[in-house]
């Protein structure tokens, strides 16, 4: 099982962001879970939401503590919140940053495994907008085995109807541009 | 088997509404139940839920309304939470009383105060003598198939009770999982037209709800409760029926990796399943372990749960609530009434966990169990012990 924890701020969709990679995981035969932090919801303040893809059915309904995968689609929250509580010491930190890896290693000491797109700017160009959370998954699946990019194309389209086709487009660049970095 | 469909679990809930052609809905929003009945007025504008679906300024006037569309031959359902249910207190005492089979999705949140919309089982707890039968679910699919079954057996004519089908709020009513969906022939092969025995009508009328003097109320509560304790008659007959149709079975009381075990740890909804990955781990150490599940809250299945106490040295019973100033947890208060009398019967811990939306982990299910063995061992006098909490 893969435990993925996505972080963002209020609004900018984190909490769809997992849906939709727990939509495209159950369409491909898997089982997955997702859901928010639940609370009220507070646009502009951090948040996280959760994931989990398996081949098997999932039975743990607690929050994720121990996340395979960390997913941070505002770079804003990696001064306040610490992205890497958890995360397991061969996980993946999945980070929105036009920072190089090598400097944001440096400024926040993360020494897990790494990856890094400039989601922002991509979705700037795409969707006329900073809302990141398709461009980041879009990351996310390159950086970590959790479905094929592929699958996330009909989920997105169920989801986002006539603005589909750009957030599409921001996936699949995203999925071409991020680098990453093993350790 | 049907293809799984990833979809939010109130969404799942409202498409068995949907699938159930119920009647009327009326309904007002509360959080964590809001996207049931949110999505319910959306099949309802769209035309493919062909419903009344009557929005109302209060819980209280919710209730109300499903009392008189229920009371007209209405097949009727709503949804609520928390202080909404707590709202339509003096409501929910008199459908049953009036033998309508309302059905009611419980997305079950913490009462006030200190003010939470997160989830425990306060609020269904503060309605436990109001009559209605009550059902827990564990997980989305169980949420779809038992919403469907709660509407063949609240209209059973033996029964014609309300049914509330309870489930954890935000920790299974916001999560996306996989579901397998019955389409509408299957529904409608399993569940037949609402036939009321008695409704309103102005061209042949009946009175309802009427005075019970001291000469007949005894009477009538009497009938009230032997009506609800014999339904579990017709939950088992509908389960064994589903199962049949669809290969999915319910049971009042379920258990799971329970044979042989010594100790068993109690509980009712969606923690159930982080208890079984407990229960895995435990076993895998050697312990003799296992999980019983109340299914069924109301009419309370004693003589099931009594069924299966036979190795058991220890039950640890989990409520998720707290009875103020009472010896212990309501479920576990229940279950020590209901095995008092019994020869050998298991020392019985009380824990109230999971209070106000906080986890209980797979390894505050292990504490518990190791609680429990020790407090049996010296069967130590308790009232209930509280796990997780900063005293």
């Amino acid at each position: 099982m893969i435990e993925v924890r996505v972080h963002g701020r209020g609004g900018q969709g984190g909490v769809t962001s997992a849906e939709m990679l727990a939509i495209a995981a159950i369409n491909e035969g898997k089982f997955a879970q997702a859901f928010p932090s639940f609370g009220p919801e507070r646009r502009g303040a951090p948040v996280v939401a959760f994931a989990r893809v398996s081949e098997k059915r999932i039975r743990n309904r607690t929050k994720v503590y121990t996340p395979d995968v960390v997913m941070v689609l505002d770079p804003s929250v990696l001064s306040i919140v610490d992205v890497t509580e958890g995360l397991k010491s061969d996980g993946m930190l999945v980070i929105n940053s036009a920072k190089s890896i090598a400097d944001l290693r440096t400024e926040f000491g993360f020494k897990t495994s790494l990856a890094r797109v400039d989601a922002t700017h991509i979705a700037l160009q795409e969707l006329g907008l900073p809302i990141t959370n398709t461009t980041m998954l879009g990351a996310a699946v390159k950086a970590a085995e959790l479905v094929p990019v592929e699958a996330l194309v009909g989920p997105l389209e169920a989801r986002f109807g006539r603005i589909a086709a750009k957030n599409i487009k921001a996936l699949r660049r995203a999925y071409a541009e991020t680098e990453i970095e093993l350790v | 088997m049907a293809k799984r469909v990833g979809i939010e679990v109130s969404l799942a809930i409202s498409e068995a509404v949907k699938l159930a052609k119920v009647d009327a809905v009326a309904a007002y929003p509360i959080t964590p139940q809001t996207h049931i009945v949110e999505h319910l007025s959306e099949l309802v504008a769209e035309g493919e839920l062909d419903a009344a679906f009557i929005p109302v300024e209060s819980e209280h006037s919710a209730m109300s309304v499903c009392a008189g569309t229920s009371a007209a031959g209405a097949r009727t359902y709503t949804a609520t939470s928390s202080q909404g249910l707590a709202l339509m207190n003096e409501i929910l005492f008199i459908i049953p009383a009036l033998r309508l089979p309302v059905v009611m999705t419980i997305a079950n949140r913490a009462l006030s105060g200190p003010i939470s919309i997160w989830n425990d089982h306060s609020d269904i707890m503060s309605v436990r003598d109001t009559g209605w039968i009550a059902i827990f679910v564990e997980n989305g699919q169980e949420a779809f198939d038992l919403t469907l079954q709660s509407f063949k057996i609240a209209e059973d004519h033996r029964v014609l009770l309300p049914i509330s089908v309870n489930l954890d709020g935000f920790t299974l009513s916001h999560v996306i999982e996989p579901h397998e969906f019955l389409d509408q022939d299957e529904v409608d092969r399993f569940l037949p037209e609402y036939k009321p025995a008695v409704q309103l009508n102005p061209d042949d009328p009946v009175s309802m709800g009427t005075v019970g003097v001291p000469e007949i109320y005894a009477e009538a509560k009497k009938c009230q409760d032997e009506v609800l304790k014999g339904s579990i008659k017709v939950v088992k007959e509908v389960f064994a029926e589903f199962a049949e149709m669809f290969g999915r079975e319910y049971k009042v009381v379920e258990t799971y990796r329970a044979e042989g075990a010594e100790t068993l740890l109690m509980t009712m909804g969606s923690v159930s399943e982080t208890a079984m990955e407990a229960i895995d781990k435990m076993q895998e150490a050697g312990r003799k372990v296992g999980l019983i599940r109340l299914r069924l809250w109301r009419p309370f299945p004693a003589d099931d749960l009594r069924a299966e106490m036979g190795s058991v040295k220890t039950l640890a019973v989990i409520d998720r609530a707290v009875s103020f100033g009472g010896a212990g947890g309501p479920v576990a208060g229940e279950v020590r009434s209901a095995l008092y009398n019994v020869d050998d019967s298991p020392y019985i811990a009380s824990f109230i966990a999971g209070l106000g939306g906080r986890d209980i982990t797979v390894d505050d299910f292990i504490e518990m169990v190791d609680q429990a063995e020790a407090m049996a061992k010296v069967n130590e006098i308790h009232e209930y012990k509280m796990i997780g909490v900063r005293e």
